[in-house]
C-alpha cells in the first residue's frame, strides 16, 4: 500500500492506505479523527462533509490520492477551541439530539456561511438539504445557522 | 388507570447503600429497578459497593463536586440529561457543579435498563427523586453531628447545609462523615413549586463533545489490536447461504480472513432458549475480517455467494393481499369489546367504513448498526450502542455459554434508535465473529447492510367502521391486519376506547418470514394517523367541527369506572383545547388548510394543528402546533426537542417512507432510492405544554402518532383529497404532477 502526506488541520500527517480509500475512512480508521460521520457512503447524507480548500465536499466520495496538496479541514480543526460561531450556535440553540449528523451538519453550514455570510431562511434551508438529520432536529439547525451568522457580521 | 403519582412504597433500605469512597467522599449507590419492587432484596455487599449491585450512582467528592452516573441508554431522547436533573433537584445542588456520566450495565439486578416506550422518566421518576432527597438528608445529619445540634434545625440548598446560627458547611464538607451514617427512612420530597432544576431548561450534557466531533459512538470505539467485520448477508428473506467464494475478496488489501458464522444462532435458536431481542435466523453469513473499515466493505463487495430458498420469498403484493383478507374474514381476535357493535350497525341510519394501509419501514438510524466484541476464555467485553444491555448480556452468556457474570456490556451514545437497537442481532453477530477469532472485533455495517436486514415497522392494515343514528356515533368497529405481530395488549384502551358505548377492536396477522419489530411509537405511530383521518371523515358526515366532535365524544368517557382505559378524558380535551388555542384553530389566514389530530400513546396526550398551504398546486406543510400533557416537564428544551423530532419524523415518514419487496427482497438499499424527509420540507413546529403537578411521562414518542393525521387532514381541507395510504407522495402524484 502506498503511502501519503495530506495536509489536514494545517498540519502534514503521513499514513499508508489503498489508493481509492476514501479520505472519512482515512480519517476514521487511520488517524482517529471520528468527528467526521459514516451515514450512506454515497454523497447522499452529508455525515461525511469536511471541507477541502474551503469548500463543502463529502469525504466518502473523496479519494485520498487525489487530496495531495489540497487543504483539509475536518471538524477537530474547524476552530482552535471548538468555538467556532457555529458550534457556538449549535450550543446556544441546543440542536443535537442524537447528534450523529451535527459535525457534518456544522462543516456544511461553515463553508456556506463563507460564500454568503447573510442568508435568507430559504437560502439556508436550500443549502443546508444535503445533510440529513434522522432525529429531524430541522428546526433548530435552521435557527442555529441564523444564529451564526449573525454572529459573524 | 390512575395517572397520578406512583403508588409504589418502598424500603430505602432496599434500594439505597452508601460507603465511603477511599479518595475522600462517599458514593451512594441505588437501584433503581429493586426500588420499584419492595420484596426485592438486592445482593448487596456494602463493604465492596461496585457496579453489580447498583445501577445508578452518585459520587460526591471531599471539594464538593457530584458525580451522576446515568442509568439509561441514551438513543437521543435527552435521558441522560433528565434522569440526572431530577436527582440533582433532590439533592439540592447546583446543575452546573453536577458532572453526568453514563453508568455500564449492571447484568446482576435489574430489570429495566432500556431505552423504549417511552418508559425511563415515568418508571423512574419517584425513585430518582428519593434518591437524591435521601443523600441531602445524609449530608444534613453529617453536618447536624458535627455540629453537635439537631438535624431538623438544619437545611440544606445549593450544596450548603445552614445551621440556626447561620454556620455552613459544603456538601464536600461533611460527605466522609455522611458515608458512616445510617441512611436515614424518611425524608421529605420537594414540592414542585419548589423546584429550582426541574423546569428549567438543561443542555444535552454532550453538547460541547458532539459540536467538536470527539469519539462519543459505537462507531468511533476502538480498542488495540482491533479487527472491522463486515457481514455478507442472504439478500433476501427466505434465503440461506448455500456456498461462497471468497478468493477475490481475499486479494483485496487489508483484508485478513473470510470466516462464515451462523452455528451459534442456530444453537440458541435450536436449544428452544428465545428471547424477544433475538432476531437472527439459522442461516450462516460470510464474515470479511480487515485492518480497517474500508477493506471490510470492500472484500465484503467482492464476496461472491450463492444462496438458496428455504422458504417463500414473498412480495409486497402478496403482503397486501393476505392483509386484505383478513379484514375481509370474520375471525379475526376480540381484543375489546363494549355494548353491542352488531346491533348498533343494524340499527344504524348510516355505516361508514374506511380502509388505511401502510408500508414496511426501515429505522434507518443514522448510525449504521455496528457493535464491538471481545470474546476471550475469562470474559465477553461488549460495546456499542444498544437500547437493551441487559437482554443482550443474557442472550451472550447463554450463546456463549459462560456465567452471565463474565458478559460485560458497555453502552455508547447511539446515533439513533427509533426501535432498532432494542434487537440483539447485530450484537449476536460481533460476538460470534470475536469468538470464532478470539481477537477484537467491530461488525460495522454499511447503509445497504443495514436497510436491507432490519427490523422493520411491518405493514399494517386498519380497516374502521362507525355507525351513526340520528346524529350520533352509536358504534365503531377497529380492524387490524398486521405483518408478524399486532398492536400490544394496552392499544385497545387508548382513545376512544370508552367514548362509544358500542365499541370493538379486533386483530389479526399473517406470518411472514421478513423481520419485523417496534419502531418508534409502535402501532400507534400508524393507528393514530388511521384513526385521526377517519375522526375527520366522521366529523364531517355529521357537520360538526372535528375539534368539537372530539371533545364530545371524551365528556363520555370521563367518568368512566372503567380501569382498563388508558388515558384520561379531562387530560385530553385539555390537551386539545390548549392546540386548538394556540394552533388558532379555525382562524387559518387565507391559502392555509389547517388540520386537526389528538391522541394518546406511551402515557401522554398529545394534541396537533397542521397547517398546509399550496404552493404551485402543491401540498406543502408549513406549521404544525403541538399541545402535549407528559405531567411535570423535568427538562423544557429536552421535551420540547423531542415532540418536534417526533412531529417532524411522523410527517416525514408518512409523506416519503416506503420499503417494498419483491422476490423477498428490499426494494430500496440505500437513500439514493429511500427518501427522508430533509430540512427545506420541514414545516415549522410549536409545542405547548399542559401544566400540572401530574407525575412525568414519555416523550421520545408520543408525538409521532398524532402528525401523519393532523397534515393528511389539512391536506383534505386544501386538495379535498383524502388520504389512506402511506406514503403521502404516491397518492400525491397525481396533483404534483399535474
Ligand atoms: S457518508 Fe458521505 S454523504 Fe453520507
Ligand atoms: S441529531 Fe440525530 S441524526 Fe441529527
Amino acid at each position: 500500500m502506498p503511502n501519503y502526506t495530506l495536509k489536514i488541520n494545517g498540519k502534514s500527517v503521513s499514513f499508508i492506505a489503498d489508493a481509492d480509500t476514501p479520505l472519512l475512512w482515512v480519517l476514521r480508521d487511520e488517524l482517529d479523527m471520528v468527528g467526521t460521520k459514516f451515514g450512506c457512503g454515497i454523497a447522499q447524507c452529508g455525515a461525511c462533509t469536511v471541507h477541502v480548500d474551503g469548500t463543502a465536499m463529502r469525504s466518502c466520495q473523496l479519494q485520498v490520492s487525489t487530496l495531495e496538496n489540497e487543504e483539509i479541514t475536518t471538524i477537530e480543526g474547524l476552530s482552535a477551541e471548538g468555538n467556532h460561531p457555529l458550534q457556538e450556535a449549535w450550543k446556544e440553540v441546543d440542536v443535537p439530539q442524537c447528534g450523529y449528523c451535527q459535525t457534518g451538519q456544522i462543516m456544511t453550514a461553515a463553508s456556506f456561511l463563507k460564500e454568503n455570510p447573510n442568508p435568507s431562511k430559504e437560502e439556508i434551508r436550500e443549502a443546508m438539504q444535503g445533510n440529513i438529520c434522522r432525529c429531524a432536529a430541522y428546526n433548530r439547525i435552521e435557527k442555529a445557522v441564523a444564529l451564526a451568522a449573525d454572529k459573524m457580521s | 388507570m390512575s395517572t397520578q403519582e406512583n403508588k409504589v412504597t418502598f424500603s430505602r433500605r432496599n434500594f439505597l447503600r452508601a460507603s465511603a469512597l477511599a479518595s475522600g467522599g462517599i458514593m451512594i449507590g441505588f437501584n433503581l429497578f429493586t426500588a420499584c419492587k419492595p420484596n426485592v432484596k438486592p445482593s448487596v455487599d456494602v463493604e465492596n459497593l461496585n457496579f453489580n449491585d447498583f445501577n445508578a450512582f452518585i459520587k460526591i467528592s471531599k471539594e464538593g463536586y457530584v458525580t451522576i452516573y446515568s442509568p439509561n441508554p441514551e438513543i437521543g431522547q435527552g435521558v441522560k440529561t433528565s434522569m440526572p436533573m431530577i436527582i440533582a433537584e433532590e439533592l439540592d445542588v447546583d446543575w452546573d457543579k453536577v458532572h453526568v456520566v453514563q453508568a455500564p450495565l449492571d447484568t446482576k439486578n435489574y430489570t429495566r435498563q432500556l431505552a423504549g416506550g417511552s418508559g425511563s422518566i415515568r418508571v423512574s421518576w419517584p425513585v430518582l427523586r428519593q434518591t437524591g432527597a435521601t443523600a441531602k438528608q445524609m449530608l444534613i445529619n453529617a453536618a447536624a453531628v458535627k455540629w453537635g445540634v439537631d438535624a431538623a434545625t438544619c437545611s440544606a440548598s445549593k450544596g450548603i447545609i445552614t445551621n440556626e446560627k447561620g454556620e455552613t458547611l459544603g456538601y464536600g464538607e461533611v460527605v466522609n462523615e455522611a458515608a458512616t451514617l445510617e441512611v436515614p427512612e424518611d425524608v421529605t420530597l420537594k414540592k414542585p413549586s419548589e423546584f429550582s432544576i426541574i423546569g428549567k431548561s438543561a443542555t444535552n450534557v454532550d453538547l460541547e463533545k458532539i459540536v467538536t466531533g470527539e469519539p462519543l459512538f459505537g462507531l468511533d470505539y476502538k480498542e488495540e489490536g482491533m479487527l472491522y467485520a463486515s457481514v455478507v448477508r442472504p439478500p433476501s428473506f427466505g434465503q440461506e447461504l448455500e456456498s461462497y467464494d471468497a478468493t477475490e475478496a481475499k486479494k483485496i488489501s487489508g483484508v485478513v480472513d473470510v470466516i462464515t458464522i451462523g452455528e451459534k444462532a442456530r444453537n440458541f435458536i435450536e436449544s428452544g432458549k428465545t428471547n424477544w431481542t433475538f432476531k437472527l435466523t439459522k442461516t450462516d453469513k460470510v464474515v470479511v475480517l480487515a485492518k480497517n473499515t474500508w477493506g471490510a466493505i470492500k472484500g465484503a463487495k467482492a464476496i461472491k455467494a450463492t444462496w438458496k430458498d428455504n422458504s417463500e420469498l414473498e412480495d409486497t403484493k402478496l403482503h397486501d393481499e393476505k392483509l386484505t383478507s383478513l379484514l375481509e374474514a370474520n375471525d379475526l381476535d376480540v381484543r375489546r369489546e363494549d355494548g353491542n357493535v352488531k346491533k348498533a350497525f343494524k340499527e344504524a341510519d348510516k355505516v361508514i367504513e374506511r380502509t388505511y394501509h401502510s408500508p414496511f419501514l426501515p429505522h434507518n438510524c443514522m448510525e449504521p448498526m455496528n457493535f464491538f466484541a471481545n470474546v476471550t476464555s475469562e470474559k465477553v467485553h461488549l460495546v456499542g450502542p444498544t437500547q437493551t444491555p441487559e437482554f443482550v448480556a443474557r442472550v451472550a452468556a447463554e450463546i456463549i455459554g459462560c456465567d452471565l457474570e463474565q458478559v460485560h456490556v458497555e453502552m455508547t451514545r447511539m446515533g439513533g434508535g427509533f426501535g432498532r437497537r432494542l434487537y440483539g442481532d447485530f450484537v449476536y453477530e460481533a460476538l460470534e465473529i470475536s469468538d470464532k477469532i478470539k481477537k477484537p472485533v467491530k461488525m460495522v455495517s454499511t447503509r445497504e447492510d443495514d436497510v436491507i436486514s432490519g427490523t422493520y415497522r411491518p405493514a399494517i392494515k386498519y380497516r374502521i367502521a362507525a355507525s351513526i343514528k340520528e346524529g350520533k356515533i352509536t358504534g365503531y368497529h377497529l380492524k387490524e391486519a398486521a405483518i408478524n405481530d399486532n398492536m400490544y395488549g394496552l392499544v385497545p384502551h387508548f382513545f376512544p376506547a370508552g367514548c362509544i358505548p358500542n365499541y370493538k377492536v379486533s386483530t389479526g396477522n399473517y406470518k411472514s418470514n421478513i423481520s419485523t419489530g417496534a419502531w418508534r411509537a409502535p402501532y400507534t405511530n400508524f393507528l393514530g394517523y388511521a384513526e385521526q383521518c377517519f375522526f375527520d371523515e366522521l366529523a364531517q358526515e355529521l357537520e360538526i367541527d372535528p375539534v368539537q366532535l372530539r371533545l364530545n365524544l371524551l365528556e363520555n368517557v370521563k367518568d368512566t369506572k372503567d380501569e382498563k382505559i388508558q388515558y384520561s378524558g379531562k387530560r385530553m380535551q385539555d390537551t386539545i383545547r390548549l392546540a386548538a388555542e394556540k394552533g388558532g384553530w379555525g382562524k387559518a389566514k387565507e391559502g392555509v388548510y389547517q388540520g386537526f389530530s389528538a391522541y394518546y400513546s406511551h402515557n401522554t396526550h398529545v394534541a396537533e394543528v397542521a397547517e398546509v398551504e399550496l404552493k404551485e398546486g402543491v401540498p406543502v406543510v408549513t406549521k404544525v402546533v403541538a399541545a402535549v400533557d407528559c405531567g411535570i416537564v423535568v427538562n423544557p428544551t429536552g421535551a420540547k426537542n423531542q415532540v418536534v423530532g417526533g412531529v417532524i419524523d411522523g410527517i416525514g415518514h408518512a409523506m416519503y417512507g416506503n420499503l417494498t419487496f419483491n422476490e423477498g427482497k428490499p426494494s430500496s438499499r440505500n437513500f439514493d432510492n429511500y427518501r427522508l424527509i430533509r430540512i427545506n420540507e420541514t414545516p415549522k413546529v410549536e409545542v405547548h405544554f399542559v401544566e400540572n403537578e401530574i407525575a412525568p411521562t414519555g416523550l421520545g414518542e408520543p408525538g409521532l402518532p398524532p402528525a401523519g393525521g393532523a397534515v393528511a387532514n389539512a391536506i383534505h381541507k386544501a386538495l379535498g383529497k383524502r388520504l389512506y395510504k402511506q406514503p403521502f407522495i404516491e397518492e400525491l402524484k397525481s396533483n404534483i404532477q399535474g
